[in-house]
């Protein structure tokens, strides 16, 4: 049986960050003993992607997403647990893995700012040694398949933010590495960036069978791209599984949504059948729970002149909130909770 | 499906690389940049000019020398000064400090080249553009000043070779105050000392010959004076064969020692970055 992609086997971070309270008195008191604090930001965490696969990551925010990404990228060392990426340990930062891998951070900048990209390009052709026929090949078909243009040609720091994003990201792939680590690649752009960004990674992701580990605030990115969801919280993991389970899982609730064939819609109770979350332009929507739902269905249909019934997942994102709020009052009651592992 | 991954070129042809697209990225922001980067030279000469007319005044009123160092010596030496200064510009500490303080370093290390790899290229690739932009300011401080300087030809090629070192061994050095960083988050209070000592045993303030010998036995044992006072002196003070040699092979001597600390200092530096990095 291959190796997987990547294998993480309980993983740990803790940081010992300094505190003090605030004013004069604390910050004298600290010149002579200063206080740490130890922030477990990731708490044995693991988890097997196999090679091609593409997996989102997700969790809220300090969740402890970046800083496994970090640890899988060899930019942070682990407090202890075991890492392999593609047979490499991270934390030895050996050039031959560095060649296989990438890491996207949204919010960072890695291109000369006052430089076209094409500049740029060229330096990151020469630190990864690659070959200058394969590298303007590569370089060639990202240009075309980013629709970047003339943007390569402009001063970076004369692009709009998408623009920058797109030209990043070219960036990032020069050397085609093998696993792409995306942390929040799409953040901050319009829709419409968001999307070419998306089918970018899912082309490159098909042509090169690279394996993807993204976050991702925005779940159109996850459903997009990834079939397996991994979902931490408080630096444990709570899911990983497939994205539909997720929902069949955590998603205790249904959404009915009813058209009726004549009346007004106000002038019918609804609440006996469940949770009422609105109306619009005729059509209600009732929540209900998730073993209710063809129960309630078949009462609407009985007991309404109904024109139109559909029965609904709720939205990914109320899925992903119901399996945090879950955690957090697990947390609060200190029982720890039991991962739904694949 | 996967493809085969892009051929690589040799490790030798890459480094070589590597420096040369720095150069590029240097040579095309220093042209952007120009007149920033002309003030900035400017406003450099000042520090050796003061120095300069107070050791011609000196000079003078001491009947034409300070020991032994004629007017038109001091102003070879402090208009060679001026050149040294300029190639001796680094990446300094505090460019580490901010580096490492925004997380910018992260993407550095997620390339597989060492990073201080990446700023000796990219400050060498200034060092040409640097030299083109001093000679006005030269000829302009050698009309006022009349420096008087007599170089051999080995004289003259020891000093060119010398720029390099002393470039090399001042970017090792701060490269190596400037992981300090990794430790302390700001650097600028340890980096001031070193400065400090750098004016005072490296022959950037006064020539070194002028100084007590205590000091010049100091300076001895300590890599500054090889970063300035042996470079200016290669050209301007008449130094023997064997100064001029044995003086490069101190200079890679200082480059041997400031390769090893770094790279010691990176080992240990690097497993800190998660405590300051965002």
């Amino acid at each position: 049986m291959p190796e997987p992609a990547i294998h993480v086997a309980d993983l740990r971070k803790t940081f010992s960050v300094p505190v003090r309270e605030g004013g004069v008195v604390a910050a004298l008191r600290s010149l002579v003993r200063r206080q740490h604090h130890e922030v477990q930001a990731v708490s044995g965490v693991s988890f097997d992607i196999e090679p091609g696969e593409v997996v989102g990551f997700l969790g809220p925010n300090g969740a402890g997403k970046t800083t496994t990404l970090k640890m899988l990228s060899g930019l942070l060392y682990p407090t202890s647990g075991e890492v392999r990426v593609l047979g490499h340990v991270p934390s030895k930062r050996e050039a031959a893995y560095l060649r296989q891998i990438t890491m996207v951070m949204g919010n960072r900048n890695q291109l000369q700012w006052d430089l076209p990209a094409l500049d740029s390009y060229e330096l990151l052709r020469a630190i990864y040694r690659l070959h200058p026929d394969d590298f303007r090949k590569i370089r060639d078909e990202f240009i075309e398949l980013l629709d970047l243009g003339d943007l390569v040609r402009k001063p970076v720091r004369n692009l709009s933010l998408g623009e920058r994003m797109k030209v990043e990201t070219a960036a990032a792939l020069l050397h085609r590495p093998q696993v792409l680590f995306l942390d929040e690649p799409t953040i901050g752009l319009d829709v419409t960036m968001q999307k070419r960004i998306r089918s970018f990674v899912a082309e490159y992701n098909h042509r090169y069978g690279a394996t993807v580990l993204l976050t991702s605030h925005y779940m159109a990115d996850v459903q997009a791209l990834c079939k397996r969801v991994i979902v931490i919280h408080h630096g444990r993991l709570l899911f990983d599984g497939e994205l539909a389970t997720l929902a069949a899982d955590f998603g205790a609730d249904k959404t009915i949504a009813v058209t009726l064939k004549e009346g007004a819609p106000e002038q019918v109770d609804f609440a006996p059948y469940g949770e009422v979350l609105g109306s619009d332009d005729g059509k209600v929507s009732i929540r209900v729970g998730r073993g209710r739902a063809p129960d309630v269905a078949a009462r609407l249909l009985h007991d309404l002149p109904v024109a139109d019934l559909t029965i609904e997942d709720p939205p990914i994102e109320d899925v992903i909130e119901s399996v945090f709020l879950g955690a957090s009052a697990d947390a609060s009651e200190r029982t720890p909770e039991p991962a739904a592992t694949r | 499906m996967t493809a085969a991954p892009p051929r690589l070129v040799s490790p030798v042809r890459g480094l070589f690389d590597v420096y040369v697209q720095e150069a590029k990225i240097a040579i095309a922001q220093q042209i952007q940049y120009r007149a920033a980067n002309y003030m900035y030279m400017l406003g450099m000469v000042a520090e050796p000019v003061i120095y300069l007319v107070v050791w011609q005044t000196v000079a003078a009123q001491q009947g034409g020398s300070v020991a032994g160092i004629t007017a038109g010596q001091f102003a070879a030496y402090y208009i060679v000064w001026t050149l040294v200064r300029n190639i001796n510009i680094v990446f300094t500490p505090y460019g580490w400090e901010e580096r490492i303080r925004e997380g910018q370093l992260s993407a550095q290390l997620l390339r597989p080249l060492f990073p201080i790899v990446e700023d000796l290229g990219f400050f060498l690739g200034w060092k040409p553009v640097v030299v083109l932009l001093w000679l006005p300011i030269a000829f302009f401080l050698a009309l006022v000043f009349h420096p008087v300087l007599n170089p051999s030809p080995l004289a003259v090629a020891v000093f060119a070779v010398s720029l390099l070192g002393a470039y090399l061994i001042r970017s090792l050095n701060q490269s190596s105050l400037g992981l300090i960083t990794f430790w302390t988050t700001r650097v600028g209070p340890v980096f001031q000392l070193y400065i400090a000592a750098e004016l005072l045993l490296s022959g950037r303030l006064v020539p070194m010959q002028l100084m007590p010998d205590w000091v010049q036995t100091i300076a001895n044992l300590l890599p500054f004076q090889w970063t300035f006072g042996f470079p200016i002196e290669a050209l301007v003070g008449n130094l023997s064969t064997e100064q001029l040699l044995g003086g490069l092979l101190a200079q890679l001597f200082w480059i041997a020692v400031g390769s090893i600390l770094v790279r010691v200092v990176w080992r240990f530096a690097v497993r800190r970055y998660s405590a300051v990095a965002g």
